[in-house]
């Protein structure tokens, strides 16, 4: 049980680690970060399965290896990440925050509106990527797929880390969300750190979608939970800490799973809320926030 | 104006031979109810609730648990629903207004799920997801409302209510307090304020508003379920609002209509046009639509335009002279 909150952790983890990037950078919280997670998974699915697309009229047989449909995909990913800045959040240079949760809600419709015209109502799936006898840790049993999902929330962890702490445009990009001006006078475009800080998560939010693909059935609407669940985790930290965001989508994972089995199972997917409107009262209330003033609260 | 929209609305079913026309008109009638109420909570407090459908399925789940559980008669139950639901927004609304922007959009759409949750779990109240029905006659005194003429006249006159309420509101005190608190809500505390009161205020309002709108709702079309209240109703409120202009009470009704018209026309169009059936390319269309308001014309269509036009015509005043 540990195992599978942890699993299921992992992708939260993921997705919140998108809506912290954009955040961080933008200001702007992307209610189009689940969609992102389902076109990853959709079409790494297309690219390496035998799918039938626009109403199963069309029939697409490419069956590409599965590491370059995921890389294919995860890319393609990113340059949708990066169209929507370009054609949607930028053009719009608004700091209203309304106008801008409207935009992106409007391309999450969008995007969900044009998987469903691609891909139809049919839930689609990825074969596991390994197959192969199940991994004895202990007492618990974890699947080879499970143990990929921990896997690759772990290593894309260790490499944003290594990205943000170790590189130079990492850096910028840290640069960037403390300040844009000062970052701007430094010399550093803020518009390409944009553009890369929508690439980068629009990626990590394909990949999440991805290596859950094989454990769930992913359909044109799987977007909306996992970007609902993504953002819980990223409320733990104020939307703005890393660490957080992976400890609170690990956490809200283990919460799940254990709360499932007090709660009638129809009630699982109320528990990320519940929890939620408590974490957000304590941060309202301020006794959770820390020190020091946040981009809330300097009333941008 | 107002006497002029509600002459016209008056004679218009006399007008329309066409039962399909008229039922399309109600239903207008009870999305402005909504959008009325939305528009002030989000253009003029500046409240971002992607929650709406909560209160709206208060009262439509309300009525019908008051009217079948508890054997009030219809006339009784909308109003007692409308209170209940109000109260409910009230003790909800304290803690979830404090929240801002963000945090607060995603907390009322958290609230959405709860409620879709509960709507479709607890059976005994409910009916789970097949839906609620045994709504029976909506009856007012004498007046017995059956026909979609006869709802017509019911929902166009709480609209019109509803909207000379609202009108009033917009330009009293309290109107421009929320305009300010929409402003800044630091600097609208430091003029002396109570932003907080006021936004719990016009939470309560819009619920219930909302929850008339889903009494009347579920008495017209006699059963409700839970997919009538998802996500997606409140976000297509959101789209209304958007289009009339956030803050902009007679946009609210623009809004409402032309986003139904829309959908009818493409529901009528777009399958002959492309062969399918379904309403994809709808939704499609919908965010589409949604993006390029809020970039081009954040003020909305109607007040986007009008300012435009008037900003162009007084730039041409000045060339002339």
């Amino acid at each position: 049980m540990l195992i599978a909150g942890i699993t299921v952790g992992s992708i939260y983890a993921l997705i919140a680690l998108g809506f912290v990037v954009i955040h961080n950078v933008t200001g702007v919280i992307n209610f189009a970060q689940g969609e992102f997670a389902m076109l990853g998974a959709l079409v790494a699915i297309t690219l390496s399965e035998k799918t039938m697309l626009f109403n199963r009229s069309v029939s697409v047989r490419l069956e590409w290896p599965l590491p370059l449909a995921i890389a294919v995909a995860a890319l393609l990913v990113a340059g949708v990440g990066m169209a929507l800045y370009r054609f949607a959040i930028r053009p719009a240079n608004t700091r209203s925050v309304i106008v801008q949760i409207i935009i992106t809600i409007g391309a999450a419709i969008a995007l969900r509106g044009a998987a469903l015209i691609v891909w139809g109502t049919d839930p689609h799936r990825l074969p596991n990527f390994t197959n192969g006898a199940p991994i004895k840790i202990g007492q618990a049993v974890m699947t080879q797929q499970d143990l990929w999902m921990v896997g690759t929330a772990l290593v894309l962890l260790v490499l944003l880390y290594l990205f943000f702490q170790r590189t130079l445009i990492g850096k910028a990009l840290r640069a960037c969300a403390i300040n844009r001006t000062a970052a701007r006078l430094m010399g550093i475009n803020v518009n390409t750190m944009t553009f890369l800080a929508f690439a980068l998560s629009a990626g990590i939010g394909a990949l999440a979608g991805i290596v859950i693909a094989p454990k769930t059935f992913i359909s044109y609407d799987s977007g909306a939970f996992l970007g609902l669940k993504g953002f819980v985790a990223a409320a733990v930290g104020g939307l703005e800490n890393e660490t957080s965001a992976v400890i609170g989508g690990l956490a809200l994972g283990l919460l799940e799973t254990l709360a499932a089995g007090l709660l009638s199972s129809g009630y699982k997917d109320a528990i990320a809320f519940i929890a939620l409107f408590i974490i957000l009262f304590l941060q309202a209330s301020g006794i959770w926030r820390r020190g020091g003033g946040s981009r809330d609260a300097a009333g941008v | 104006m107002f006497i002029l929209v509600a002459l016209v609305l008056a004679v218009l079913p006399l007008i329309l031979r066409n039962n399909y026309q008229v039922s399309v008109l109600v239903f207008i009638g009870i999305f402005t109810i909504l959008t009325v109420g939305l528009s002030l909570l989000m253009g003029y407090a500046g409240q971002v609730s992607l929650g709406h459908a909560v209160f709206y399925g208060m009262g439509g789940y309300g009525a019908g648990i008051l009217v079948l559980r508890a054997g009030l008669p219809a006339w009784a139950a909308i109003p007692c629903a409308a209170m209940i639901t109000g109260l409910i927004a009230y003790v909800i609304g304290i803690p979830l207004l404090r929240l801002k922007g963000n945090y607060l959009a995603m907390a009322t759409l958290g609230l959405n799920i709860i409620f879709f949750l509960i709507a479709t779990n607890e059976t005994a109240l409910t009916g789970g997801p097949n839906g609620l029905q045994g709504y029976g006659k909506l009856t007012i005194g004498p007046l017995i409302f059956k026909s979609d003429r006869q709802f017509y006249y019911l929902v166009w006159t709480v609209a019109l209510v509803v909207l000379a309420l609202s009108l009033n509101i917009v330009n009293s005190r309290v109107g421009r307090a929320l305009r300010a608190i929409h402003g800044s809500e630091v600097a609208a505390e430091t003029l002396g304020v109570d932003t907080a009161r006021f936004k719990v205020q016009v939470l309560v309002l819009s619920a219930i508003y909302a929850s008339l709108a889903g009494s009347l709702y579920a008495f017209w079309i006699g059963i409700v379920s839970p997919g009538d209240f998802s996500v997606n109703f409140s976000t297509e409120l959101v789209v209304m609002v958007a289009i009339g202009g956030l803050a902009s009470v007679w946009g609210a009704i623009f809004g409402a209509a032309a986003v139904i018209m829309l959908t009818e026309l493409l529901r009528n169009f777009l399958p002959r046009l492309l062969g399918s059936t379904s309403g994809e390319l709808q939704i499609v269309t919908f965010g589409v639509i949604l993006m390029l308001i809020m970039i081009f014309l954040p003020e909305g269509l109607t007040s986007g335009i009008v300012n435009r036009l008037r900003a162009r015509s007084m730039r041409r005043q000045e060339n002339k002279t």
